[in-house]
């Protein structure tokens, strides 16, 4: 029996269905048998990032309509032999197609099969969220260090105890170290203060993460970028393991080496 | 001649006059005596300058109109300010209110964004009260925390009450019906720290807590 874990944010934008697809892919590299499902119904987006669009032929309502067996709708990865699934949102319905019990029951179903059953949870806090969350065992929530992403988490944060989750773990997505540094961002540490949630990730803005979107592979899968890193080190936290968080300063050039020696900042 | 019991009884103090009416007899009768009394027998201790009166109704618990009937009565003097009517005796749920009111309750979470607390009486939170959090309650508000959101202490009227926190850098802050948004820039870094809300002069100030004895010390008083 594996566990259910929903990536959430309430506000859109900040990196849901990008963290759900790092983690799966740095998940099934490191030998875990992962589903991905897509639940952001009418706007999918999950098979583009992963780049497995093109392979589609029935979806989530499909199956929950009974249109088609579960298998038939799941999209195998091939990069990963065997290890990694996606079970694709409807583009052409909306959320209402499916209820919070419809889709406990087909997470049920597909936590006999994988190891991890992570869904990607549509923005807001409508019946998409609660669809979402509904046959959930932990969450991860990702923000950003803003004001804006972070009130929507905390109001996420709180909707999502009184689910009784299991745990519950933060993504701190795109931070930009340089400007932590003189101020300009929140602190992680102060985010992770306000929303008095364990944290699990540190993710640095990272242009990689937009190449490779273009790519339609997952940053994970790049092993110099440091979001795809952190991305891997959330996975081996997730595992268990006790990872230290990354260092998000750039190493210093060979100049402002000189200049600090010489006192000029 | 007997000794006819007297129902009211009229005595005089340093701050005005004490109305003791007896709490045996129908309140009929009390009505009677006190009417009798006021209009034709005290006559000359009845007139002449503004004498703030007291009436004390003994072990005799009294409805709203009755309470208006006594009122009534003693306005036929123009001279006669009625301050209060006291009663030894309350209602079993004016007394729960009071407890109520009077009780702090202790909460130990963290208020997110969106939740929503109402108490009746003081409140004690061992949490954070986050942005677009919103805290209201009858008595006074506590923060062994950081508050971000929204706290409304007093909401029914109580002008008196105050709200606390470990660390004040509110959305907003609400006393009574009086609302002020949050002064920006030097005034909110001085804020940051461990501070109180009040009213002073019909607008909100915020001070540091080691000034709440001076500002509220009745505040001290409580028992828990």
């Amino acid at each position: 029996m594996g566990e259910a874990v929903v990536v959430t944010s309430g506000k859109g934008g900040v990196g849901k269905t990008t963290t759900t697809a790092n983690i799966g892919t740095a998940l099934a590299q490191l030998g875990k048998k992962v589903c991905m499902v897509d639940t952001d119904i009418g706007l999918r987006n999950l098979d583009l990032v992963m780049g497995l669009e093109n392979r589609i032929i029935f979806d989530l309502v499909d199956v929950i309509e009974g249109n088609c067996k579960l298998h038939q709708a799941m999209i195998k990865d091939k990069r990963f032999d065997d290890a990694l699934y996606l079970l694709p949102a409807a583009q052409t319905k909306d959320k209402s197609a499916v209820t919070p019990e419809q889709m406990e029951e087909l997470i049920n179903q597909l936590k006999t099969d994988f190891d991890f059953v992570l869904i990607d949870c549509p923005a807001g806090i409508e019946q998409g969220f609660k669809n979402a969350v509904a046959g959930a065992d932990k969450a991860i929530v990702v923000t950003t260090p803003e004001i804006s992403s972070i009130r929507d988490a905390d109001r996420v944060i709180g909707l999502l105890e009184r689910e009784e989750m299991e745990a519950m773990y933060l993504v701190v997505n795109r931070i930009r170290p340089h400007m932590t540094r003189t101020g300009d961002m929140l602190d992680v540490d102060d985010v992770v203060a306000m929303l008095s949630v364990d944290p699990i990730g540190y993710v640095p803005d990272d242009e990689e993460v937009i190449k490779h979107l273009n790519l339609k592979e997952p940053v994970a899968m790049n092993h110099e970028a440091k979001a795809g890193i952190a991305y891997r080190n959330i996975a081996r936290r997730i595992l268990g393991d006790s990872v230290p968080f990354l260092n998000m300063e750039e190493p210093e050039g060979f100049f402002k080496k000189v200049k600090r020696l010489f006192g000029i900042r | 001649m007997a000794k006819v019991k007297q129902n009211v009884v009229i005595k005089g103090t340093k701050e005005g006059l004490v109305f003791h009416l007896d709490d045996t007899c129908s309140f009929e009768q009390l009505l009677e005596e006190l009417r009798e009394k006021i209009e034709k027998s005290h006559q000359q201790i009845l007139t002449g300058p503004v004498i703030s009166i007291v009436v004390k109704l003994g072990m005799r618990y009294v409805s709203a109109s009755q309470e208006q009937q006594i009122r009534e009565i003693l306005k036929r003097r123009g001279n006669l300010v009625v301050k209060t009517i006291e009663s030894d005796v309350m209602l079993k749920e004016e007394a729960l209110r009071d407890k109520l009111a009077s009780q702090m309750r202790v909460y130990t979470r963290t208020v997110r964004s969106g939740q929503v607390i109402r108490h009746e009486g003081d409140l004690l939170l061992l949490g954070d009260i986050n942005s677009g959090a919103l805290v209201m309650c009858t008595g006074n508000i506590f923060v062994l925390g950081s508050l971000r959101g929204t706290a409304h202490a007093g909401c029914e009227g109580n002008k008196q009450c105050i709200i606390a926190a470990h660390e004040m850098l509110p959305t907003q802050v609400r006393i009574a019906g009086i609302i002020n948004p949050v002064p920006d820039g030097q005034e909110s870094e001085e804020m940051a720290r461990m501070g109180f809300a009040y009213i002073a002069n019909g607008r909100l100030a915020i001070e540091k807590m080691n000034q709440l004895h001076k500002i509220r010390p009745e505040l001290g008083r409580f028992v828990i």
